[in-house]
C-alpha cells in the first residue's frame, strides 16, 4: 500500500463526493484540490463555481485565491460575485464545499471567533466570506474539518455559516429555502452524513485503519451511529500519483 | 411591514437615496473632463479623513496596491472600510487608520487567518459588524439600484445576521421569511482596472468579481489601471467597458498597480514576495519593518516598482499564462 498523510487522505476523499456532471461551490484550500482531482478521476465534466465569477474551469493550475486567474482558466463563464452567489441563490448549485474552524451536530459552522466576545475576541477569524451564502443556498453542503475535540463542539461559539440550526424544520423556519443544507462531514477519522429526522451528525465511515472509538474520543459530542459502519476506500496509487504529479506539483498544499 | 429581528450590528454608513441621487446629478461631471492625475494627488483630493472606503478586487488579485499604499503615505484617519481584504486591508489595519469595517472576509487564503486583523480585532482596536460575501455585494447592488434595500435569501438563522445591521421581515407577496440588506453608499471607492481612457471608461479582463456593483454605489471614485488608452480604443469595444467616465473621479497609471498581486492576463502574483509578507506579518514589529520598507520607504508607485526590481516585473509578465 502507498503511504499518504492525513491531508491527501482528506483530498481523495472529498473529491470522491464530487459528481461528474454537477455544480459544485468551490471554497478556498481543500475543495480546490479535490475538485481538481475529481476532474482528472471520475468527473472530467465537474462544473467549479468560484464566488468571485469563475464557472467551469479547467483546473490543470491549482488556484490559491477564490478570485484567481486560475478559477477561470478556460472556463465557460467569467462573471461576477453577485451572478455567482444569485445563481446558488435561485438553486442552480447541487454541492457546497466548505470549510470551518468548529463545527456543532446540526453542521452549524464557526470561522468568526473564537474565546472572549465578539466585540473582544480570542481568537479572531477571518469571517463569512462566502460561506454563509454557501451553506445558505446550495442544495448539499459539504464540509471538509480537521477532527478533533476541541473544534467538534455540542455548541459552535458563533453560527457563521447555518447548519440545521436547531434541529428539523429549523433551517425553513429561518427563512432558509426549503430541501437544504449540510449533506457530508468529511474529516481525516471519518466520514459522516445527518440523520434524516433528528438532523444530527450520524457516522457513516471510519478512515481507513481508524476505529470507532477514536472518532468518538475526538468528537466533542454524542455522534449517531448508521446502522453498519464501513471503512473508506485508502486512497488509491493512481489517485495520490495524479494528486501529486498534476493537481499540486508545485506543493502548495501538500 | 413589521420587522420579525434586527441584527445588533451598527450601521457603518447612514445614508439617504435621495441625497445620492441629488450628489450624482450634481457632483459628477457628465462632460468629458481629462482625470489623469498621480495617485498622490488622487487620494489627496477624493478620500478624506472619516471616509467609508472600499476598494475593489482583493488582496492579491486585481487590487488596488498602489493606491493603497499611497492613502497609508498620506495617513488617512478614522476610516470606516469594507472588506473582502487581504494585503490592502492589511495595511491599513496595521497604520492604525481604520475605525471600523463592514466585514465579510479578511484573512490571507492559501496562507491562512490575518495576523493584522487579529491584532486589531483581539485589541480592540477596530469596530466590526459583519456580513456575508453576497450580503456586502447586494448592498452596493442597491445602492447602484438606487433604491435603499435589497431582499434576499443569506444570512437568515445565523450569528452573522445577529451581528450585521441586516433585518428580517416577511414578505408582503408570499409571506416567507426574507432578510432585508440596507443600502451601501461609499464615501469613496478604489478600483484596479486593466485599462481605461483619461476621462475614466474604464474595462476589466477577465470576472468582473464586485467592480459593476461598487463603481455604482460609490459617492468618489478612482480607478487605476495598467494602461491608459485612447478613447478611440474604447469605442471600437463599448462592451468591454465595466465602468463609463461619468462614474470615475481620477484616472491614474499605475503599471503593476496589483503587486504583490496578480492581473490576469498581464503578470503572475509575485509568490515569493506573498511568502515573506506572510512571515513578517505575524509580528507587529514584522509587519513595521514591512510597512517601512515597501510604503513608507518609498514616495511613490514608480520608487516602489524600482524597489522591487525590473528583473523580478519581467518574470512575473513572463511567467502569466495566457487565455
Amino acid at each position: 500500500m502507498t503511504e499518504y498523510n492525513r491531508t491527501e487522505l482528506l483530498i481523495c476523499s472529498a473529491s470522491r463526493l464530487m459528481e461528474d456532471n454537477a455544480t459544485a461551490f468551490i471554497g478556498t484550500g481543500i475543495p480546490m484540490l479535490a475538485a481538481s482531482l475529481a476532474q482528472k478521476m471520475h468527473a472530467p465534466n465537474l462544473v467549479p463555481i468560484f464566488e468571485f465569477g469563475g464557472t467551469g474551469a479547467l483546473l490543470e493550475r491549482l488556484p490559491r485565491a477564490v478570485g484567481e486567474s486560475r478559477t477561470f482558466y478556460r472556463a465557460v463563464a467569467a462573471s461576477g460575485i453577485c451572478d455567482i452567489v444569485e445563481t446558488a441563490q435561485r438553486g442552480f448549485v447541487e454541492y457546497g464545499f466548505l470549510g470551518g474552524a468548529q463545527i456543532d451536530p446540526y453542521g452549524n459552522l464557526n470561522s468568526t471567533v473564537i474565546g472572549g466576545t465578539h466585540d473582544l475576541p480570542k481568537v479572531r477569524l477571518p469571517g463569512s466570506g462566502g460561506g454563509n451564502d454557501v451553506g445558505s443556498h446550495c442544495w448539499q453542503t459539504i464540509i471538509i474539518m480537521q477532527h478533533e475535540k476541541r473544534r467538534f463542539l455540542e455548541k459552535v461559539e458563533f453560527i457563521t455559516t447555518p447548519g440545521y440550526l436547531t434541529g428539523p424544520g429549523a433551517r425553513e423556519a429561518a427563512g432558509l429555502p426549503a430541501g437544504t443544507g449540510p449533506y457530508r462531514v468529511v474529516t481525516s477519522l471519518a466520514v459522516m452524513g445527518f440523520h434524516p429526522q433528528s438532523k444530527r451528525m450520524m457516522l457513516l465511515q471510519v478512515q481507513p485503519g481508524v476505529s470507532v472509538e477514536q472518532v468518538l474520543e475526538n468528537t466533542g459530542f454524542e455522534l449517531l451511529m448508521a446502522e453498519r459502519i464501513e471503512e473508506n476506500a485508502p486512497p488509491a496509487a493512481e489517485e495520490l500519483r495524479i494528486l501529486r504529479e498534476e493537481v499540486d506539483p508545485e506543493k502548495i498544499y501538500i | 411591514m413589521q420587522i420579525i429581528e434586527s441584527g445588533i450590528g451598527e450601521l457603518l454608513q447612514p445614508y439617504s437615496m435621495e441625497e445620492f441621487r441629488e450628489w450624482n446629478r450634481t457632483q459628477k461631471p457628465k462632460a468629458f473632463v481629462d482625470k489623469l492625475m498621480s495617485e498622490q494627488e488622487a487620494i489627496a483630493r477624493f478620500v478624506r479623513d472619516g471616509d467609508y472606503v472600499g476598494k475593489e478586487l482583493y488582496g492579491t488579485v486585481r487590487a488596488p496596491m498602489s493606491l493603497s499604499r499611497e492613502l497609508v503615505r498620506q495617513g488617512k484617519k478614522h476610516l470606516r472600510a469594507v472588506g473582502q481584504g487581504v494585503l490592502e486591508l492589511d495595511l491599513w489595519l496595521a497604520a492604525g487608520l481604520v475605525d471600523a469595517m463592514d466585514l465579510t472576509y479578511h484573512g490571507l487564503e492559501v496562507y491562512g487567518i490575518s495576523y493584522a486583523l487579529r491584532r486589531a480585532a483581539e485589541g480592540g482596536k477596530v469596530k466590526l459588524v459583519e456580513w456575508s460575501n453576497g450580503a456586502i455585494t447586494w448592498r452596493m447592488k442597491a445602492a447602484a439600484m438606487g433604491v435603499p434595500f435589497i431582499p434576499v435569501k443569506s444570512m437568515l438563522g445565523s450569528d452573522t445576521f445577529r451581528y450585521s445591521a441586516a433585518k428580517v421581515v416577511e414578505c408582503p407577496f408570499t409571506g416567507e421569511k426574507v432578510c432585508l440588506l440596507p443600502a451601501l453608499v461609499l464615501d469613496a471607492a478604489l478600483i484596479h482596472a486593466h485599462r481605461a481612457d483619461r476621462y475614466g471608461n474604464a474595462q476589466i479582463d477577465g470576472i468582473s468579481g464586485f467592480a459593476f456593483e461598487m463603481s455604482r454605489a460609490a459617492r468618489r471614485l478612482i480607478v487605476s489601471v495598467e494602461e491608459i488608452v485612447d478613447t478611440e480604443e474604447i469605442r471600437l469595444y463599448p462592451d468591454r467597458t465595466t465602468i463609463p467616465y461619468y462614474l470615475v473621479d481620477a484616472v491614474v497609471h499605475a503599471p503593476f498597480g496589483s503587486h504583490p498581486g496578480e492581473m490576469v492576463y498581464a503578470y503572475e502574483r509575485d509568490e515569493e514576495h506573498l511568502r515573506d509578507y506572510v512571515e513578517v506579518s505575524k509580528t507587529a514589529e514584522g509587519m513595521q519593518g514591512y510597512m517601512d520598507r515597501y510604503v513608507y520607504g518609498v514616495k511613490s508607485h514608480q520608487e516602489y516598482l524600482k524597489l522591487i526590481g525590473a528583473e523580478r516585473l519581467d518574470m512575473l509578465k513572463r511567467t502569466c499564462v495566457g487565455r
